[in-house]
């Protein structure tokens, strides 16, 4: 069954806490981003009903949310989301190499996601690093400053882990 | 020249932290303002000449005084800390390595404006500025600058930091508001204007991150000294992030009365092109503003020296100007594509378009549709007339900037380097092989007729 945790339920009472009464849905997107997180990294449909049971809303107001934002997956992702900036300021720094690079390495396309689940590739608009371009953001840190061996290194480390 | 107003404390270890920041002067100007009415704040702020640190330039002061205060209805103050137009990244600066001097300045302005509740919407990629924002809030609260009764004067201010979660849009004030009222961001029409009727539908002002820094030093010398720094109507010190073929990216602070050509070449600032590459062309305002060859950028169409300031940077208007902007400052040298550059911002604006309005929605996909052609060495002569149409129809035509933003980088880019578009047009397979260069865009000026 989907449902968060105690710790969590009484985070989204907090969260809940921080708007005026009866305007519960301002809590959505911050929800949202936590019902990401603990529920495999992308919003299925009993995720978003269950989201919309808490907050007294319409699954349907959980919805149009959800598929504007381009930070929530409607879809499953990868354990690791790649999410290589390539707009203006980073293709002036080689993005579109580091995004070449990274669909050799794998051997998969944008948005695709590797046989063993571990990575997504995920190109992205411009994500207010572009003083330290090429960079993408895995999962709540970004990694700027990108190079072919930084990315061998990162996948290596990523793939080290998943194996302990 | 370099000021140091905002950034003043810059190399002081540890000034993320609440003592640090306290015993380095922080929270004096706190102290002064919860002493003042909160009218001779909003005067202070009009006597600074402050204006609107996001990309618009607008007066704070006079947008504060709109601020309606009708009885018995809560007001509010939100930071709009959505920084997203390419090549800005000052205000995540401000946030990760100065956020008790954003916190001071909300405190101020949230007193100043009679906000008992207020919120910083940021953008939700910088996930862990979150955490920064949350403890600076923490220590501002345990030392009594936050929560009920501040300091004994009886008003109550709680700072909520609020994520979004990925849409450019979000920055432009009304989709922010209904953003943070858990909704899309779908920009609204005005009137009525936040100032009447914005977050659920309150009397709602929303300010730049870097505006509301900027609250601080104005309060701590006074209005008019403020205004002293700079020239003009480009009053105090503005921070401006720099990106591209640079020596030196990175985020400064300058006073306004700087020249172009010594704040990419001097040391102090971008230090130079890279590998001594020549300039070829610059975008000084974030990806919206048009972008300029490089015999247009360090002076005017009238040969006149340019500043990098409000004025200066716009002398000449569309035809053989640029704007100030958010202050993202991007370089591109003699190698760069102009036709793929703009290509990659007309492929943002589609992806960021909210699709309220048709101009925007269609005419962005359509103009990221044929450069990727142009591009691609499948573009024809007439697409190029045909780009400049669209963008002709989208801009003025939508309700919110957006639709301005899409169009003005494309019209620029045309304008400027047409003769670069029509090479890819009539060599396709060599421009699948090299770019056009420098060409004659660093040649000694000649102005082209406005289009």
């Amino acid at each position: 069954m989907i449902k968060f945790s105690e710790s969590r339920l009484a985070k989204v009472k907090e969260i809940i806490a921080r708007y005026p009464d009866g305007k519960q849905k301002s809590a959505l997107i911050p929800v949202l981003h936590m019902a990401q997180d603990d529920f495999g990294g992308w919003l299925d449909a009993p995720v978003m009903d269950y989201i919309a049971e808490l907050l007294q809303i319409k699954p349907i107001e959980v919805y149009e949310v959800a598929t504007f934002y381009s930070m929530f997956n409607t879809k499953p992702v990868g354990k690791h989301l790649l999410e290589v900036c390539r707009t203006g300021p980073c293709m002036l720094n080689g993005s579109d190499d580091i995004i070449d690079y990274i669909k050799e390495k794998l051997g998969i396309r944008e948005g695709e996601t590797t046989a063993d689940g571990l990575f997504t590739l995920k190109p992205a608009e411009c994500l207010g690093a572009c003083g330290y371009a090429p960079m993408m953001q895995l999962g709540e840190h970004y990694r700027e400053h990108l190079t072919k061996e930084k990315i061998d290194k990162l996948i290596d480390e990523l793939r080290a882990q998943a194996k302990n | 020249m370099a000021v140091k107003v905002l950034l003043k404390n810059d190399h002081i270890e540890g000034i993320r932290y609440y003592d640090t920041y306290r015993k380095h002067g922080g929270y004096a100007a706190a102290e002064k303002a919860l002493k003042m009415a909160p009218a001779d704040i909003v005067e202070e702020v009009k006597k600074s000449g402050l204006r609107g640190r996001g990309g618009a330039g607008f007066p704070t002061g006079m947008k504060w005084s709109f601020l309606a205060k009708p009885e018995g209805v809560p007001r509010h103050l939100v930071c709009n800390a959505d920084e997203s137009e390419p090549g800005t990244f000052k205000d995540r600066y401000l946030m990760e390595f100065h956020p008790h001097t954003l916190i001071e300045g909300l405190l101020i302005s949230s007193f100043a404006l009679g906000s008992n509740a207020t919120y910083i919407y940021i953008r939700g990629e910088y996930a862990w500025i979150v955490g920064i924002l949350e403890q600076a809030i923490d220590e501002a609260k345990k030392n009594g600058w936050l929560g009920k009764n501040i300091q004994g004067t009886g008003f109550d201010c709680e700072i909520y930091v609020h994520r979004g979660a990925g849409a450019y849009i979000c920055g432009e004030e009304t989709a922010l508001i209904e953003s943070l009222e858990g909704k899309r961001g779908n920009p609204r029409m005005k009137p009525p204007f936040p100032a009447i009727q914005g977050l659920w539908m309150r009397p709602t002002v929303v300010n730049n991150v870097e505006t509301l820094a900027a609250v601080v030093p104005i309060i701590n010398m006074g209005g008019e000294e403020y205004a002293k720094i700079g020239v003009g109507r480009s009053t105090g010190s503005k921070l401006l992030s720099v990106c591209g073929n640079v020596n030196k990216p990175g985020v400064y602070e300058i006073d306004m009365t700087i020249s172009v050509e010594e704040f990419i070449y001097s040391d102090e600032y971008c230090g130079g092109i890279p590998n001594g590459k020549r300039l070829k062309a610059c975008i000084p305002g974030g990806s919206s503003v048009p972008i300029v060859p490089a015999n247009l950028l360090f002076k005017t169409a009238k040969g006149e020296t340019r500043y990098m300031n409000y004025e200066s940077l716009s002398d000449g208007g569309f035809a053989t100007g640029t704007m100030m902007g958010s202050g993202g400052f991007i370089v591109l040298d003699e190698d760069q594509c102009i036709v793929r550059h703009t290509m990659t911002l007309a492929r943002f604006y589609n992806h960021e378009s909210c699709g309220q309005c048709s101009p925007c929605r269609e005419g962005t996909g359509w103009m990221y549709k044929i450069l990727k052609n142009i591009e691609t060495g499948k573009g024809k002569m007439s697409d190029i007339d045909l780009l400049w149409d669209i963008q002709r129809r989208i801009e003025g035509n939508t309700i919110c900037p957006l639709g301005d933003a899409a169009a003005w980088p494309v019209a620029a880019a045309i304008r400027h380097f047409r003769d670069e578009f029509e090479w890819h047009v009539n060599n396709p397979e060599e421009s699948q092989k090299r770019n056009f260069g420098l060409a004659h865009y660093a040649d000694p000026i000649h102005v082209p007729a406005s289009a």
